[in-house]
């Protein structure tokens, strides 16, 4: 079975620090999965998920092949990725409302991201948005279509951009800690919208997360990062029930939420701690 | 045995926005009572929004509380001025999320830790530097790292700081809001356990503000969960999580999937 996204033996190194922030990571995901990307902050997770689009800053090196379905997404020029970007592959990000205009009606900022892939009428395009809307939740669509996005929660505002990136229909969603800065009763609501949809759609996701709790809800498979470097993948079951990597098992023990209430938490040896990286 | 902290009926009201078209009125604590033992923790949970800060900041004497009262040792904060408010504030110790805050970044990280025992007269002036040392220490800290400047540490190590200077004076009682929310899991395993060892060694009572269940499951003896600035539950740690009685609590545990869906750790 071929790949949807093939990640190839991909280095990513930036002007300044001697280390490279990614460094020789290979991976696949398969068509229709959740893969989660996991790590701890500086293991390279977000500027490999940033590379998969082009999205770096023009001081970063990327070496290395990152395919598409097949297509070569590595030194395509700006014009043909801004092509890929909302229509084959979307991305969604923490901060939803980095994401939108705040001086713009959200239903409109969804039918523009349909309008500017395919050649469709205006007002068929907001007929798709206002679906889009309650495709993802948004109660009274009709009546929220002309709505700023300042008139939205958190999680609201978070529905209207995953509701943008899924406009074209992508193959491949790229999540980066889509629930990170929403409360918990809202970040499970979002993460079983974005599961829904997926499957709903056959869309390939892949969601980057420091939050082990939220691969365990989503992820079919999981792959873990430290420093650059990817250390395993696995599915997501034998991460909890076998975790073989010494960084993997030190970090599941480190979690106060399983660990026997009040004990010790067994500290990642100081050779895995964030701190001993850049220290 | 005498509460060390009681919180009387407490409300308080906030008024957002700028032009008087655009104010609207925000119930941030709306009759909030609880109690607190000596050198016992209490989790205090809630969604953004719920009040659990402003409670904090309330019991720390940072903001006034429309009605009610907060009681320390038995004498209540809001009368409290002069002398007897320096030595409140020398008993009752802060320590943010953001160390950033609590540190100047202009100073040397040893000197932000000394400003904390000149404030209170705190031993002779020669002493003070050895008592910095000994904090450093205390906190887990190569005593060398006194001399930089907190740009030049990571953020787990200014949290440790943060940590020194509040224990400076000796507190009774700190209150921590969302102190190891900005880490790592490897840097937050180390900073809850620092917790631990300062509530078991030095009979500290906490105020641990906090969204995150997991967090409070482990370190606290006590769990108050708010909701809309209410307390909507109280109890024995092991009680709420077992017994959930309200239904936000309900969804609260529910929605942590740290709690359930992951197994605990196998023994090694």
């Amino acid at each position: 079975m071929t790949a949807l996204l093939s990640v190839s033996d991909v280095a990513i190194r930036f002007a300044g620090p001697a280390r490279p922030a990614v460094d020789g990571v290979s991976l696949d995901l398969r068509a229709g999965e959740m893969f989660g990307l996991v790590g701890e902050s500086g293991s390279g997770k977000s500027t490999l998920a940033n590379a998969v689009l082009g999205l770096l800053p023009a001081s970063a090196t990327v070496t290395g092949s990152i395919r598409l379905e097949g297509r070569e997404l590595l030194g395509l020029p700006e014009e043909e990725l801004r092509a890929i970007r909302g229509d084959a592959a979307a991305m969604i990000f923490q901060d939803a409302s980095a994401s939108l205009d705040p001086t713009w009606p959200v239903g409109d900022q969804i039918a523009e991201t349909i309008r500017a892939h395919r050649p469709v009428s205006r007002r068929e395009a907001e007929r798709r948005a206002l679906e889009l809307m309650a495709e993802v939740g948004i109660p009274d669509p009709a009546r929220r279509f002309r709505d700023a996005p300042h008139r939205f929660s958190g999680g609201m505002r978070q529905r209207i951009v995953i509701a943008a990136a899924l406009a074209n229909d992508p193959r491949l969603l790229i999540a980066d800690e889509p629930t990170t800065a929403l409360d918990v009763t809202i970040q499970a609501q979002v993460l079983q919208l974005i599961d829904r949809l997926r499957r709903e759609h056959g869309t390939t996701v892949l969601l980057i997360t420091h939050d082990l709790g939220v691969v365990a809800q989503a992820c079919d498979r999981v792959g873990v990062m430290r420093g650059g470097r990817l250390l395993e993948v696995v599915a997501t079951a034998d991460l909890f029930a076998k975790p073989s990597h010494p960084y993997t098992r030190a970090l599941l023990a480190a979690n106060p939420a399983t660990a026997p209430r009040g004990s010790r938490l067994p500290v990642i040896p100081p050779e895995w701690s964030v701190e001993a990286l850049d220290g | 045995m005498a509460d060390l902290l009681r919180v009387e009926g407490l409300r308080k009201t906030f008024t957002l926005g700028g032009p008087p078209w655009a104010r609207r009125r925000v119930v941030a604590l709306d009759g909030v009572s609880l109690a607190l033992g000596l050198g016992r923790t209490l989790g205090l949970v809630g969604e953004s929004g719920s009040g659990k800060s402003t409670l904090g900041r309330c019991i720390l004497g940072l903001t006034t509380p429309d009605e009610g009262s907060v009681t320390f040792d038995g004498t209540e904060v809001a009368s409290l001025r002069g002398r007897a408010l320096l030595d409140f504030r020398r008993r009752v110790q802060p320590v943010f999320q953001d160390p950033w805050g609590s540190l100047d970044p202009r100073w040397t990280v040893g000197r932000s830790v000394r400003e904390a025992l000149d404030c209170f007269r705190i031993g002779t002036s020669a002493d003070r530097d050895r008592r910095v040392l000994d904090l450093f220490r205390r906190v887990g800290l190569d005593p060398d790292l006194a001399g930089r400047r907190p740009t030049r540490l990571s953020g787990g190590q200014r949290q440790r700081v943060a940590i020194a200077a509040a224990l400076a004076s000796g507190p009774e009682l700190i209150v921590a809001d969302e102190p190891v929310s900005a880490l790592d899991m490897s840097v937050q395993a180390q900073i809850l356990n620092l917790f631990m060892d300062l509530r078991r060694d030095l009979g500290v009572a906490s105020v641990f503000v906090t969204h995150d269940l997991g967090v409070v499951k482990h370190v606290s003896d006590e769990v108050a969960v708010m909701f809309r600035g209410r307390l909507v539950e109280t109890g024995e740690v092991e009680e709420v999580m077992d017994r959930p009685r309200h239904d936000y609590t309900r969804a609260l545990l529910a929605a942590n999937p740290a709690l359930h869906v992951l197994p605990a750790p196998r023994s090694p």
